[in-house]
């Protein structure tokens, strides 16, 4: 279960706001029923430009709706030069915090006032900047950078949490750890040690170390080592000299050759002889 | 209303288990009286499972839980058969199966991932299709957590036994909620928990039929023959077989006086609010599970709306779970987006009461209907 403090509980059982104007200044309209939220933002100006009424419509989870009805609640009064300067951390904080994993929700508010003022000030809706990050919600590289800059996010998983990128399929993460990456000034980390071979890269591989880490060493003893096969995670190997002869071939294999090669190629290698 | 997550523990088999925390705390494995008489406890503890299975006493190991028992029914299964690197299960698995499967995926094994059709129910020619010599093990569950949809494993085995495969099911959803009989049925392995069928939490059991090879996951002593290594869990092993033979006694009232609380619930709240629909097959189906989806709402708020009247239930929903999208189960099942999000789950048990349904189906539209004012699809799909 979810730790909702009191605040969020109060605006998720008793939203404020809720509804849609009709004859409004500024509508916003974010996320979908694919995504699993989504917020229709409405405003109205009063004479003074500042913001006479707002109500909005939300489909989400108990955060989504307490972070969109707290959201209408911060602006009312506001101009909307004071209204733009509302970040996703404001909601939240006027919530009391939310849980991590419900981050998005709060930047689901501040995304759809945005939309709303935009709509209000006639600018065309903003092409969708930047390059698709994340296809299964429809993240842009611009919108992780900033969700990082603002937030100070250091992980995938707090990229995740904050605007739902790479929360689906995964196989964004590398670009999303490069994008963190380049926003805090790090160097990129180097390749993640053990990421998967390919078949050719792992015979490779196990082909050269064979011939520069075992084979002199067992050739100081008047040994040698041919492989003959690799199946899956069966490296099949065949004993020469003075090694196929000797009692200890086994013990040679399991924990020289197999350890070596698992430290230096794949730790789920299985080495086994095959008899000539 | 959320006995498929777990079970009220019966008072008859807290009784039955609290003399083996104080007074009779020996250790069965000892030589003398004090720990022979728990011994006694636990091989009518035994005997009592197998009844509820129609299976024989030595057929069972205990472990500490479903997992455990999944864990070392399908590790035990390739460990056997080290030549065959297949393995086959389905796309609706519980995590303790799916997880190990995806681990093993990455381990050198190739998987089949059985799909299931829009109703939950398995693709039977898919599987047969994909079977070979080459495969180890197929591992399906009997009933389905969230859907509550029985997949036929009596067929599946008879068809498994003549090609020589070895089966596991994890059927920690269906023992106690619909009858088993291994006598008739040609499963080598099958799993179950204690905390499902009103037992207590922390122990499990694993069957295994004669003559199926085997090789304990947890090594160590001489306990459950050298099995499973392990001190015995006494108590919850008595608690175990105690709950197993008040399942006996309660299995055909469960088929019959919770199906029926379950069906009332379900009518109702069909028959009450629009774009709701089971997702699921209703006749392959636990008696006491319904799963049910309301468009254009999310199951999060559903569920914390109904926590506000003591209603507890669960939801397939993204949002409840913490990951971004909605079940495995409910997607492998083709459920739309728009209904796998709004999608909760009751499942009863024979401690429910109509008074219990009644209040649901009262409290129930309201939420529905306040959410649905709430959300921005709502009025747009009218």
């Amino acid at each position: 279960m979810w730790e909702y403090t009191k605040t969020v509980k109060d605006h998720f059982l008793n939203p404020r706001n809720v509804g849609i104007i009709e004859d409004a200044d500024g509508v916003g309209e974010v996320g979908s029923l694919a995504c699993g939220d989504a917020l229709t933002l409405y405003f109205k100006l009063d004479d003074h430009k500042r913001i006479k009424a707002v109500k909005f419509q939300t489909f989400g989870c108990a955060s989504a709706i307490a972070s969109s009805s707290a959201l209408t609640e911060m602006i009312k009064g506001l101009t909307l030069e004071e209204a733009e300067k509302i970040t996703n951390d404001d909601i939240a904080q006027f919530l009391g915090g939310l849980p991590k994993q419900k981050m998005h929700c709060s930047v689901m508010g501040r995304d759809a006032l945005e939309k709303a003022i935009s709509n209000y000030r006639g600018e065309a809706e903003k092409k969708v900047e930047g390059e698709i990050v994340c296809e299964c919600f429809g993240v842009t590289d611009i919108e992780i950078e900033r969700a990082v800059r603002e937030n100070n996010l250091t992980s995938i998983e707090d990229v995740t949490n904050f605007v739902k990128a790479g929360g689906g399929c995964e196989s964004c993460h590398d670009k999303i750890q490069q994008i963190i990456d380049e926003t805090l000034g790090r160097e990129p980390k180097a390749k993640k040690k053990g990421a998967r071979l390919t078949n050719i890269q792992k015979i490779k591989l196990i082909e050269e170390t064979l011939d520069r880490e075992i084979k002199p060493a067992l050739k100081k003893d008047g040994g040698n080592i041919e492989l003959v096969d690799v199946d899956g995670n069966h490296v099949l190997v065949k004993l020469q000299g003075t090694c196929a002869a000797c009692s200890a071939a086994e013990i040679t294999l399991k924990h020289y050759v197999e350890s070596k090669l698992r430290e230096l190629v794949a730790p789920e290698l299985l080495v086994e002889e095959v008899q000539s | 209303m959320d006995n498929n997550a777990t079970t009220q523990v019966a008072p008859e088999v807290l009784e039955e288990m609290l003399p083996y925390f104080s007074e009779f705390y020996g250790n069965p494995s000892s030589m003398h009286t004090f720990g022979g008489m728990v011994e006694q406890k636990i091989v009518e503890a035994r005997e009592r499972l197998a009844r509820l299975l129609s299976a024989s006493p030595e057929e069972i190991i205990f472990t500490s839980c479903g997992t455990e028992s999944d864990n070392t029914a399908i590790r035990a299964a390739i460990l056997s058969n080290p030549d065959k690197k297949h393995i086959v299960t389905s796309r609706v698995e519980h995590p303790a199966v799916k997880n190990l499967f995806e681990y093993l995926a990455k381990n050198g094994y190739r998987v089949t991932f059985v799909p299931v059709d829009r109703k939950g129910l398995l693709d039977l020619d898919y599987l047969y299709k994909n079977l070979s010599e080459d495969t180890a093990v197929v591992s399906l569950m009997w009933a389905n957590n969230e859907s509550g949809v029985i997949f036929p494993i009596e067929e599946i085995g008879t068809v498994l036994k003549e090609k020589g495969i070895v089966f596991h099911t994890d059927a920690v959803q269906a023992v106690g909620k619909i009858p088993i009989d291994l006598k008739h049925v040609n499963v080598d392995m099958l799993s179950l928990s204690g905390h499902k069928l009103h037992g207590p939490k922390g122990i499990g059991a694993l069957y295994v039929r004669k003559g199926t090879k085997f090789s304990p996951f947890l090594i160590g002593g001489h306990q459950e023959k050298g099995r499973r290594g392990g001190t015995e869990n006494a108590a919850s092993i008595i608690g175990l077989g105690k709950a197993s033979e008040l399942a006996v006694r309660n299995i055909s009232s469960e088929n019959i006086r919770v199906k029926k609380l379950r069906d009332k619930l379900e009518t109702e709240i069909l028959n009450r609010i629009p774009n709701a629909m089971i997702n699921g097959d209703r006749e392959d189906r636990l008696p006491n599970t319904t799963s049910i989806a309301f468009e254009f709402v999310e199951g999060e708020s559903i569920l914390l709306m109904m926590d506000e009247y003591g209603i507890c239930a669960s939801s397939g929903s993204a949002c409840t779970s913490g990951s971004l999208e909605p079940s495995h189960v409910l997607r492998a099942m083709g459920v739309p987006f728009t209904a796998a999000h709004g999608s909760v789950r009751f499942s009863l048990s024979i401690y429910n009461t109509e008074e219990e349904v009644d209040f649901i189906i009262e409290k129930l539209p309201p939420i529905i209907e306040r959410l649905r004012e709430l959300s921005p699809f709502w009025k747009k799909a009218l």
